[in-house]
């Protein structure tokens, strides 16, 4: 489940960073007059992103004001969408997909190693407070699986082995490279490519 | 096997790159203009004649539902809203149309928005999917530099603005009126039918809804006439779809072919078959999570298109097939399903709500041997009062797959849950309600 536990510890204040604010109103500007309130999820995902990846309450009603609607509406949408983590994650979050498809594919073989080498628990920071981890649903990236996102990144084709690399790189204080473990950069079969020949040899 | 210059989809692995000159050479954007010269009616009919369904799942034709688009524009403006909130479990195959075929993607957003009178375009992409969403925006920033939309797109004298929203990792906002609210900044809750979309949408305005390979495909149909994409597949499952093979196979591939392909063939020759060969198949989802599984038997000759599917009592859906052979536990895989849509229903209507969390519960206790042989129909009865009881389609496509695993393996089921309800045995304990706590000491 995603973490919807408001965090007890609130900042007392928030405000868009200059850069934030232009793309908010970028944003805005996408919509047609009058229906600005479109724009809360982008702003929501904005305020995410400048505040270490989660959104506190001030943050709500800082987007409430902008927006010119009822606080209640903005955390209605942050509570309903699973994005949107409502306590700090780690820098590097990983959600892994473990929904029937990845799961076929050995999903929980990756759980495993979480467990193991980041914290025992969901949503608990690493010893060095780097990593958390949490179970996710299907991320659509099925014929690469079993796959997870970190931040922003797909990781596709992995297995214990290979997850256990990407742990250790971060650890090592280096970005892990995303994509495909396998070797392709697609949803190709491997090895037993049937189709569109001529494209892939012109 | 489809021939290769019958795909519509030539970049779908990335060979030559998804910029605007590499599409140009694929033949994107080629006579763009002469085919909207051609007026909206004929557009709209050429689309109608060949029988092109909607690829999202419920295959609705999409000539028809462009037809339902008011002629003339009153005083409420059109919006055309393209559905790339892609999360069912087994399908990725707008993914690759987003990061490798983005331009085919917006020549269709062009085409039918002039068919339906609309001059801004929304296209709703799941939040998961947004390095995808960033390739898609480069390309619609080729496109606007290009003159192929904005204003005067073409030099037609047809305005068009296309806009991409992302969504935040729900599920329901893929069913088209949930993704209208979650558009206009609420939560996302479908919501009833009638009024439908195409007279009362977004903002309150005629809004048609397509998937994004439905529309991405309309540019080549238009191209190559309705005639060519007729003469694939059979009368009303015409064309090409793309099919993703995921699960216990040796190569997991998304690959596009011909509706009516053999389900054997299309695992055989392009996923490399089963892992451990064909007669190690359990069981196949053939369209999606949502959609009924299959037992072997059925596997060994079903063809997939959205009539031979619905004969065999199941859906093609969106054709992502997760194959699950005999290694794995078919009742906790159902489990996860179930899991699945407990976690992604919206709530908004009670028996979904309540019943799905019953259901991956029930289905826990199931795989785990836990249950009852009676409760085998009480499962079976539950899912019967969630389908068609609720607002949206959401509410079959949780009891569908339970249902399918009923239908095929319910002796699997019973074999593994067969012991005597204790409650039978000491029928004489009036307090006890709850089987459970016998099984605790001090019950």
């Amino acid at each position: 489940m995603s973490i919807k536990k408001i965090y007890r510890e609130q900042p007392k204040t928030f405000k868009f960073s200059d850069k934030s604010m232009e793309a908010a109103n970028k944003i805005v500007s996408n919509y047609p007059n009058g229906k600005q309130q479109s724009a809360v999820m982008a702003l929501l995902y904005i305020a995410q992103r400048q505040n270490d990846n989660w959104i506190p309450l001030q943050a709500m009603k800082y987007i409430a004001k902008f927006l010119d609607m009822p606080y209640i509406k903005v955390y209605e949408v942050a509570t309903f969408y699973s994005m949107y983590n409502l306590s700090p994650v780690g820098k590097y979050f990983f959600q892994i997909c473990t929904t029937t498809p990845c799961m076929l594919r050995g999903a929980y073989d990756l759980v495993k190693v979480c467990k193991n080498k980041i914290s025992k628990k969901e949503n608990v920071l690493s010893e060095d407070g780097k990593i958390s981890w949490m179970e996710v649903e299907c991320l659509g990236a099925c014929v690469n699986a079993p796959m997870m996102q970190v931040n922003e990144d797909y990781y596709e084709d992995l297995n214990d082995k290979k997850l256990e690399e990407i742990i250790e790189t971060i650890y090592q204080n280096k970005t892990p490279k995303p994509g495909s473990y396998s070797g392709r950069i697609n949803a190709e079969p491997v090895n037993n490519r049937k189709t569109l020949l001529g494209n892939k040899n012109a | 096997m489809l021939k290769d210059e019958d795909r519509i989809f030539q970049n779908l692995y990335n060979d030559s790159g998804a910029d605007i000159e590499s599409a140009k050479l694929r033949d994107d954007w080629n006579g763009t203009k002469e085919i909207l010269e051609k007026g909206r009616e004929w557009i709209i009919n050429e689309v109608k004649s060949s029988e092109l369904r909607g690829r999202g799942g419920a295959g609705f034709p999409t000539g028809l539902k462009w037809s339902f688009a008011p002629k003339e524009v009153g005083s409420r403006p059109h919006y055309l809203v393209i559905n790339a909130d892609e999360s069912e479990p087994g399908t990725c195959k707008d993914r690759d149309i987003l990061r490798f075929e983005p331009h085919k993607l917006i020549e269709g957003c062009l085409i039918a928005s002039y068919a339906v009178n609309a001059h801004k375009c929304y296209i709703y992409i799941r939040g998961e999917y947004f390095n995808e969403g960033q390739k898609l925006q480069t390309a619609i920033d080729e496109a606007y530099k290009n003159n192929l939309i904005g204003k005067n797109a073409l030099n037609l004298g047809w305005d068009l603005d296309i806009y991409i929203h992302y969504g935040a990792g729900a599920y329901i906002c893929g069913e088209e009126t949930a993704l209208l609210e979650s558009l206009e900044g609420k939560k996302g809750q479908p919501r009833l039918k009638p009024p439908f979309p195409a007279l009362i949408g977004l903002y309150g305005c005629p809004t048609i809804i397509n998937n994004v390979e439905t529309v991405a495909a309309v540019p080549t149909i238009l191209r190559r006439g309705a005639k060519w994409f007729s003469s694939l597949g059979r009368p009303k499952n015409t064309g090409t779809k793309i099919y993703c093979i995921s699960g216990n196979v040796n190569n997991p591939c998304n690959v596009e072919e011909e509706m009516g392909i053999p389900l054997k063939e299309l695992i055989e020759t392009h996923a490399g078959g089963v892992v451990g060969g064909w007669d190690n198949l359990k069981a196949v989802i053939p369209g999606g999570s949502s959609m009924p599984m299959l037992p072997k038997e059925i596997c060994d000759n079903m063809k997939m298109d959205f009539d031979a599917c619905v004969e065999n009592k199941t859906g093609l859906g969106t054709a992502g097939i997760v194959v699950i052979n005999n290694d794995q536990d078919i009742i906790k895989c159902m489990a996860r399903i179930a899991r699945f849509y407990k976690h992604e229903s919206c709530g908004q209507c009670t028996p979904c709500r309540e019943g799905s969390g019953w259901m991956w519960r029930m289905l826990e206790r199931m795989a785990a041997g836990e249950a009852t042989p009676d409760e085998v129909d009480m499962l079976f009865d539950v899912t019967k009062q969630i389908e068609g009881h609720t607002i949206c389609a959401f509410g079959e496509g949780s009891s569908w797959p339970v249902q399918g695993l009923i239908r095929h393996f319910k002796d699997e089921i019973l074999e593994r849950n067969k012991f005597d309800p204790v409650v039978k045995k000491q029928k004489n304990i009036p307090y006890l309600v709850d089987q459970h706590l016998l099984e605790k000491e001090n019950a």
